[in-house]
């Protein structure tokens, strides 16, 4: 068995005729942060919802702690996981998007006892006891009894942090965590990321924070129209000279606190 | 010529029974199309392609066609293909068919706008397909639908008066018979307008105060 908790190999992802991913070839080392950067477009999110399979690779695979994720290979060449194989491999990665998605229907404490009550099939009680500390380690504990409508929206996405921790994955795959969020809300996810990262959580971080990258990845994965054109630390990707393409992406965000990196 | 509301008000015990007669068809009438109504998006929603494309001529002629045509076909048609039925059997039938088409599209609409991300935050989690469904698709279609869900209902309320052509008891019979009889049809007409519009009224205030009590539970 590999060191690595997901390994990308040779993923290609095609939406109709158009290659969005081309042979993707990514390891990420566990209990590491990778921070996936590119221009829009360039497919980060694809590449990591391919590793929640959120999205099926056209070609290639990709492993989740050695177990092959989506499709396991038989006799015949390989077949899709059944809902029950794919539900355990996934039970491993906790996914946080863009947009929340939380449950509108569900207070914050629903949202994230729904998995240990339901999947888990933990008893009200104790499915709620956990879910409450999940809340606590994401500072929201007193926002419990909250609805989705009734919270900020950088206290919604903490909530949703707090749900994909609640089935206690090994890895956390993150799609521009702090996008929607007005940018003086940005801190406290930014910081709750920081602190799974401290705790030594494996995490996938597709972000346009080029700050959080610099100081909170061990590796900056850089895309560009579906090819992965390098992966490496952040002292080396941001040193001078840099690649022509990175050189004209940071450009684009001077004024958004990347300064630091000139 | 002035009016005289003393000789309809009079009849007040009939008029009473007419309203009961309005009020059980249409909450009857409204319940079997929302259950109907919903069963058809539900076969159109996961059905598959074929169910999907079957179910879509009825559902069209039934929004394209007026309902006054849809109840007199099937009140003066039916026996022409042995299907007879009383007034209120055929009213009932009819406005719960007729309401089904929409309240499937309703529905359908509601499907739809459940954002993608939300069941995808199930899968994530591990919801099985069935637990996506039941515990995070319907509960929020729910909330969707609800305010074309109540307005529709209001129509269907103002729609059971063209029953009284297939000669159901109901108020505006009953209240437009009295006016002829007492030679006050304009009164009857007044009558009817107020008592129907004190009826949409009531049941927009008691859609009102559902909607206000679910109303934190709205998408974000
Ligand atoms: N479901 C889909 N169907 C068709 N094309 C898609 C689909 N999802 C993404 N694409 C296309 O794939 C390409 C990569 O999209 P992706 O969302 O992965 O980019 P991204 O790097 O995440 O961009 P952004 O920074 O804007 O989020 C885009 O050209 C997009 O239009
Ligand atoms: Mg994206």
């Amino acid at each position: 068995m590999t060191d690595a908790a997901i390994l990308v190999k040779n993923v290609s992802k095609k939406f109709g005729d158009t290659l969005v991913l081309r042979d993707i070839n990514l390891e990420v080392p566990r209990g590491q942060v990778s921070c996936l950067i590119g221009p829009s477009g360039s497919g980060k999110s694809t590449l990591l919802r391919c590793m929640a399979f959120l999205e099926q690779a056209t070609s290639g695979t990709i492993t989740i702690e050695g177990e092959p994720l989506g499709f396991v290979e038989g006799p015949n060449g390989r077949r899709l996981q059944t809902a029950a194989e794919l539900r355990q491999t996934r039970s491993k990665i906790g996914m946080v998007f863009q947009q929340f998605n939380l449950w509108p229907h569900m207070t914050a404490l629903g949202n994230v006892s729904a998995s240990l009550r339901r999947v888990r099939k933990l008893s009200k009680a104790e499915a709620e006891d956990r879910a409450m500390a999940q809340l606590e380690k994401v500072g929201l504990k007193e926002r419990a009894g909250f609805y989705p409508s009734q919270l900020s929206g950088g206290q919604q996405q903490r909530v949703a942090i707090a749900r994909a921790l609640a089935l206690d994955p090994t890895i956390m795959l993150f799609d521009e965590p702090t996008s929607a969020l007005d940018p003086e809300l940005t801190g406290e996810v930014l910081n709750v990321m920081r602190a799974l990262a401290d705790e030594g959580m494996t995490m996938v971080v597709v972000t346009h924070e080029i700050g959080f990258a610099a100081s909170v990845g061990n590796k900056i994965c850089f895309l560009d129209h579906g090819k992965l054109l390098f992966h490496d630390t952040p002292e080396k990707v941001f040193a001078a000279p840099r690649e022509p393409r990175l050189e004209q992406f940071l450009d684009t965000y001077l004024d958004r606190g990347a300064i630091m990196l000139r | 010529m002035s009016f005289d509301f003393a000789v309809i008000l009079a009849k007040g015990p009939e008029i009473l029974m007419g309203l009961g007669v309005t009020i059980l068809i249409w909450i009857v009438g409204t319940f079997f199309a929302v259950i109907l109504g919903f069963v058809v998006a539900t076969a159109r929603r996961f059905g598959g392609r074929l169910v999907d494309t079957l179910l879509t001529l009825p559902i069209e002629v039934l929004r394209g066609t007026p309902f006054l045509v849809q109840i007199f076909l099937l009140y003066f048609g039916g026996p022409y293909i042995g299907l007879r039925l009383d007034p209120i059997t055929a009213g009932l039938l009819g406005l719960s068919v007729y309401g089904a088409a929409y309240y499937a599209e309703i529905f359908r609409a509601g499907y739809q706008s459940v954002p993608i991300g939300h069941v995808e935050a199930a899968t994530c989690v591990g919801f099985s397909r069935g637990q996506t469904i039941l515990f995070v698709l319907l509960p929020e279609m729910a909330l969707l639908v609800m305010p074309p869900s109540l307005n529709m209902a209001v129509i269907l309320l103002k729609e059971t008066a063209l029953l009284s052509l297939i000669t159901v008891p109901e108020m505006t019979m009953t209240v437009s018979a009295i006016g002829s009889q007492q030679y006050a049809f304009v009164e009857s007409l007044v009558v009817l307008a107020v008592v129907y519009w004190a009826l949409v009224e009531l049941a927009n205030f008691l859609g009102r105060m559902t909607e206000r009590k679910l109303s934190k539970l709205g998408t974000t």
